[in-house]
């Protein structure tokens, strides 16, 4: 049953994408967790309604939703645009782009709540000394706010790390050559649809793991200049 | 436009579909998932044992991978099924979404309601204990009422992600809100419309639910505005 029938090295490659996918959108969201937090926390309201705009939208609306609405919306929304304008512009999307993309910008939403909660947990103190020090607060906000910030952030990071590497699979339904689409070529090939689904959610299950054990390891060197009482 | 309103009354059902799928599993799954919490803090390990790989297994897997590995896995098996007379179960889309669905919310609750059950005082147990309760009115009177009170915010997020998780069933044929929406999409070729309405029907039941969940979390914590008032 696990010989898996040649299929073996189809479904490590799918698995490596799943990976790539993952660590890009991972970036993707971090980068638009800390802009979105930077924009909760702004003195301009307007800003500030619309992170919040931003959050509460995308949590509520299905991950398959919006990878669908943006690889089949975004380019038809383009082409009526442009036909409005007298120049109709055809374009397709690539899966990987648009589910990294699509991806990268639902689990934003996930870190910019996470990091928001990470920059409440650093006392007021720190940034109002590193500015009596004279530090702009883009030197404070680098130098001493986000070091301290990263720590809490961490457990909440691996968190949505987690539910975006599964979130991945999503990304098949565009025909995108992933560890779910592998598996799912390899069992119509085959015709044997539970050998090799388990085979990709023992995988998954892996993926799992080593990630488990990477946090682990994070939280500790994060913590590694804090006394314990 | 139009094809949105020439819709509403099959985007309606289908928003009946995805409640209704959601609503059996959830309920399943709550059920499953408080007996399964206390074996799963038992001190045995031949009975926590097994659970934790339950909820190991399928926190730690895609959704779709499992919505697979039942719909179209269960194929491989279709003698044995056939032999038992479950096959026409398992040929039923409708069956095997709410199946895994159940499965999926089942682990994830049952972890949540672990966290609830540690997070009850012990001077609580201690006192039940000398009030002579042991066993499992312990548990009925006094453990799972605490547990579900503590775990409650925890539980209302798990049943918002099953909820847009949901729309997964969509790729196995069931004509939930994601489901219905394809269809009109490829029919119409109007992609970003259809898609985006289902967005906004999905973010309407999101928040009706969230907002029904804190009236019951106030239900439930009635006795502490009591206290305090």
């Amino acid at each position: 049953m696990f010989g898996l029938e040649g299929y073996g090295p189809l479904l490590l490659q799918g698995a490596r994408l799943t990976v790539y996918v993952g660590v890009c959108s991972m970036a993707i969201a971090i980068v638009l967790g800390l802009i979105g937090m930077l924009c909760k926390i702004s003195a301009s309201p307007v800003v500030r309604v619309l992170a919040d705009l931003y959050t509460t939208v995308i949590r509520g609306i299905p991950e398959l939703v919006l990878i669908l609405l943006v690889y089949y919306g975004a380019p038809t929304l383009i082409q009526d645009i442009s036909a409005m304008f007298g120049h109709p512009v055809y374009i397709s999307l690539d899966p990987f782009i648009s589910g990294v993309l699509t991806i990268g910008f639902i689990y934003g939403a996930f870190s910019t709540e996470v990091f928001r909660g990470a920059y409440l947990a650093v006392p007021r103190g720190q940034v109002e000394a590193a500015r009596a020090c004279g530090m702009s607060s883009a030197l404070a906000f680098r130098r001493i706010l986000l070091p301290q910030m990263m720590r809490f952030a961490i457990p909440g990071l691996g968190n949505v790390w987690m539910v975006l590497i599964k979130a991945t699979a999503l990304i098949s339904v565009i025909q995108l050559p992933e560890l779910m689409r592998s598996a799912d070529i390899a069992s119509r090939n085959t015709k044997k649809p539970f050998t090799f689904f388990l085979a990709a959610s023992f995988i998954y299950l892996c993926i799992t793991i080593i990630s488990n054990l990477i946090q682990q390891w994070a939280e500790k060197r994060a913590e590694r200049g804090i006394r314990r009482a | 436009m139009e094809i949105i309103v020439e819709n509403i009354p099959r985007f309606l059902n289908a928003a009946w579909v995805t409640i209704q799928i959601t609503a059996i599993s959830v309920f399943i799954g709550f059920c499953m998932a408080i007996p399964l919490s206390v074996i799963r803090v038992s001190i045995r390990k031949i009975f926590s044992w097994p659970v934790y790989a339950f909820t190991f297994y399928f926190r730690g897997t895609p959704l779709l991978v499992q919505i697979f590995l039942i719909y179209y896995g269960s194929g491989q098996f279709q003698e044995q099924l056939n032999a038992v007379g479950l096959w026409y179960l398992f040929q039923s889309p409708w069956f095997c979404a709410v199946l895994s669905l159940t499965l999926n919310t089942a682990a994830y609750s049952t972890e949540i309601f672990r966290g609830g059950i540690q997070g009850v005082p012990s001077g609580e147990i201690e006192a039940a204990r000398a009030c002579g309760m042991s066993g499992v009115l312990l548990y009925w009177r006094i453990i799972i009422p605490r547990a579900i009170r503590i775990a409650w915010p925890a539980y209302t997020n798990e049943v918002i992600f099953l909820l847009q998780a949901s729309s997964l069933v969509s790729i196995i044929t069931v004509m939930d809100i994601t489901g219905v929406a394809g269809e009109i999409a490829t029919r119409s070729f109007a992609f970003y419309e259809t898609y985006l309405f289902a967005a906004g029907l999905y973010l309407v039941i999101v928040y009706g639910v969230l907002w029904l969940f804190r009236r019951i979390e106030n239900r439930l914590n009635a006795y502490l505005r009591a206290e305090s008032a």
